[in-house]
């Protein structure tokens, strides 16, 4: 367990639910009085202010030696190396699997680029552009083949939205609590802004014969990496990503090329795009048939269940953290998203659930998106269990464990969007526990199936 | 009440001629594609359907891809298809209902051709797309009998492998398809 201090604020009065929560807006106001006091320098502080002093000698080093020179690329302070990506590697094949993103130590909505999430199938092409094509075939008029540079050419547009991979969270599904860290549980998901041509206008120049209802999506990986997609949806509000935040996608997001599909599940959001075929059904491949498709209780399986449902999670203060300042004020702060449109409400609770008030929500929200939620929560010292419910536009609200699972079972592998609980122990401890008393804490992870 | 009835024609005919110059309004795009051979699409598209469309000439039985497995595959799938790195292929004792299901090519897997088009196009993962169309059916045939599915001596081959017809065929919800039923209600 890490022993990551989180942030104390001020302590202050106004309630607005149960176990020290306080309303929204407290936040903002008590900020700026803390921002300020916080900023002042230490000597101030201490009222030293005006005792002699040798020029200089009041100066870190950094202040006493020029800096170090340009760089062509930056990276993250030396400092920060423990925010990375949790690799999961298969353990004979070491290039299939996951890596999470550490959303425990991120802030914000984006994802920057070097920590979005990845799931292979096997490894990270090294693919040349100038040795890449994308065909388009099948149910078309003209079957048509682009190069990168025509790609580039064509009028771009940008559309920020959440990938999240199926499989996220499926640790949720277990017996047991997981005692992996948020973004090593729940970080099967990420969030950029991504540029591309959208594909309509190129489905449109290869002209859709009628009976076209699929479209078969393979990627250029050794896997070849292939899915069926409604046509519907690529010609709705689909990208082939050229860039993410800005710069060219990342080899390991699907350079030089990718589908992003906003809000549907990772799988479908083909890397290394190749190949698009228009067909009249689906090829019933092995990624959407022996996988990505969700067993349930009585033995049958959804399969083609693209959406990603709304989910939230508190970020901070979660499993792992521990509140060094006592009791008093603290900021709780997560991130929420719904496949199906924009995230309307945000609700915390600190009593396991039996009272409930609204975060505020960042601005702006936007489709598909992540949304970064904060509210102000008094520590009493005692023992507690914080909560975050999420209700997205269309009306659907996220759902507790236990309703999820009379509803799936526990062995729907994918798509899971439970409510979360972090538990705070009396030495402000957090901990990941479910509502279930005789669930908790001991006995071995049984999660049903690997990451093959 | 006449003129008034007379103009409701010309006024569907309107709407129609409207609504189709929409429909017809598609992004405008550079058309900077280029047009695509036979040739190329042929060796691009590998894509095996569940009728069986795509798939090549050639054959194989159990027995020719019993060895072809111990090459290839059995260092991560394990004797007998039982798993061991790589996912259990066979040999499920617990059913799809049990207490830990176990989701093998015959218990779970309900088209024939998608292993086929799997092993294809992905297997072995150090060298894909290196096993002949021969080789593929072999292995193929190996995978359905080790599940009890086919004979150690039924051959595989573009005629036979689309009848084969697997235990959980019917075990699959479309839940797209229910989606956009519900949406239309």
């Amino acid at each position: 367990m890490s022993d990551q201090p989180v942030a104390r604020l001020a302590d202050a009065a106004g309630a607005v639910a149960g176990n020290g929560i306080l309303d929204r807006r407290l936040l903002l106001r008590q900020g700026l009085v803390f921002g300020a006091m916080a900023w002042l320098p230490p000597g101030a502080a201490a009222g030293q202010a005006g005792s002699p002093r040798v020029p200089g000698s009041s100066r870190p080093p950094w202040m006493r030696e020029p800096g170090r020179e340009f760089s062509p690329y930056g990276v993250p302070a030396r400092f920060e190396q423990e925010t990375a990506r949790f690799p999961a590697p298969n353990r004979v094949q070491r290039n299939n699997g996951a890596s999470w993103t550490p959303l425990h130590l991120l802030e914000g909505t984006i994802t920057p680029n070097g920590l979005h999430f990845e799931r292979h199938h096997n490894g990270v092409p090294d693919i040349d552009p100038g040795g890449h094509e994308l065909l388009i075939h099948g149910l078309v008029n003209r079957a048509l083949a682009f190069s990168v540079p025509d790609l580039l050419r064509y009028p771009l547009e940008s559309r920020t939205c959440f990938i999240e991979c199926g499989g996220n969270s499926n640790a949720g599904w277990n017996r047991i609590p997981s005692r992996s860290q948020a973004g090593f549980f729940h970080g099967l998901v990420s969030n950029s802004e991504w540029t591309g041509v959208p594909l309509g206008v190129l489905l449109h120049e290869a002209g859709v014969k009628p009976g076209a209802k699929w479209v078969v999506a393979e990627g250029a990986d050794a896997f070849a990496m292939h899915v069926s997609i409604p046509l519907a949806k690529l010609q709705d509000d689909a990208l082939l990503a050229l860039y993410q935040n800005g710069e060219r996608l990342r080899p390991e997001n699907g350079y030089p090329m990718r589908l992003v599909l906003p809000g549907w599940e990772g799988v479908v959001n083909v890397k290394w795009m190749r190949r698009l075929e228009l067909t009249d059904q689906p090829v019933m491949a092995r990624n959407e048939t022996a996988r990505y498709t969700d067993l349930m209780p009585d033995g049958t399986a959804r399969m083609f269940s693209f959406v990603m449902e709304v989910k939230s999670l508190i970020t901070s203060p979660s499993s792992g953290m521990v509140l060094k300042g006592g009791p008093g004020l603290y900021q709780v702060t997560g991130l929420a998203w719904s496949g199906r449109g924009r995230i309307r409400r945000v609700e915390i609770s600190a009593d396991n659930g039996r009272t409930w008030a609204d975060a505020e929500l960042q601005e702006p929200v936007l489709p598909k998106a992540f949304a970064r939620f904060r509210i102000p929560w008094r520590w009493s010292g005692a023992p507690a269990v914080l909560k975050s419910r999420a209700t997205d536009e269309t009306g659907n609200v996220q759902p507790e464990r236990r309703e999820l699972i009379a509803q799936r079972g526990r062995h729907g592998f994918y798509h899971y969007n439970g409510i979360v609980n972090w538990s705070v122990d009396e030495n402000g401890v957090l901990g990941h526990v479910y509502d279930e008393v005789a669930a908790q804490q001991t006995g071995t992870p049984d999660i049903d199936a690997d990451w093959d | 009440m006449m003129k008034l009835r007379r103009s409701r024609p010309a006024l569907l005919i309107l709407t129609l001629i409207g609504t189709s110059a929409i429909a017809g309004e598609a992004p405008e795009g550079p058309d900077l594609g280029q047009a695509a051979g036979a040739r190329m699409i042929a060796d691009w598209d590998t894509d095996i359907m569940p009728d069986g469309a795509g798939l090549p000439e050639g054959r194989g039985t159990a027995r020719d891809g019993a060895a072809l497995y111990r090459t290839h595959c059995i260092s991560c799938h394990g004797e007998g298809g039982l798993g061991d790195s790589g996912d259990q292929l066979a040999g499920a004792r617990m059913s799809l209902t049990g207490e830990w299901p176990e989701k093998t090519i015959g218990t779970f897997w309900p088209w024939a051709t998608t292993l086929f088009d799997f092993i294809r196009r992905a297997k072995p993962p150090q060298s894909p797309g290196s096993l002949s169309n021969d080789e593929v059916y072999a292995l193929t045939a190996y995978l359905l009998s080790l599940n009890g599915i086919v004979g150690a001596d039924e051959e595989m081959n573009a005629e036979m492998l689309p009848r084969v017809k697997m235990p959980n065929r019917d075990g699959f919800i479309d839940a797209w398809a229910r989606e956009k039923a519900a949406t239309r209600r």
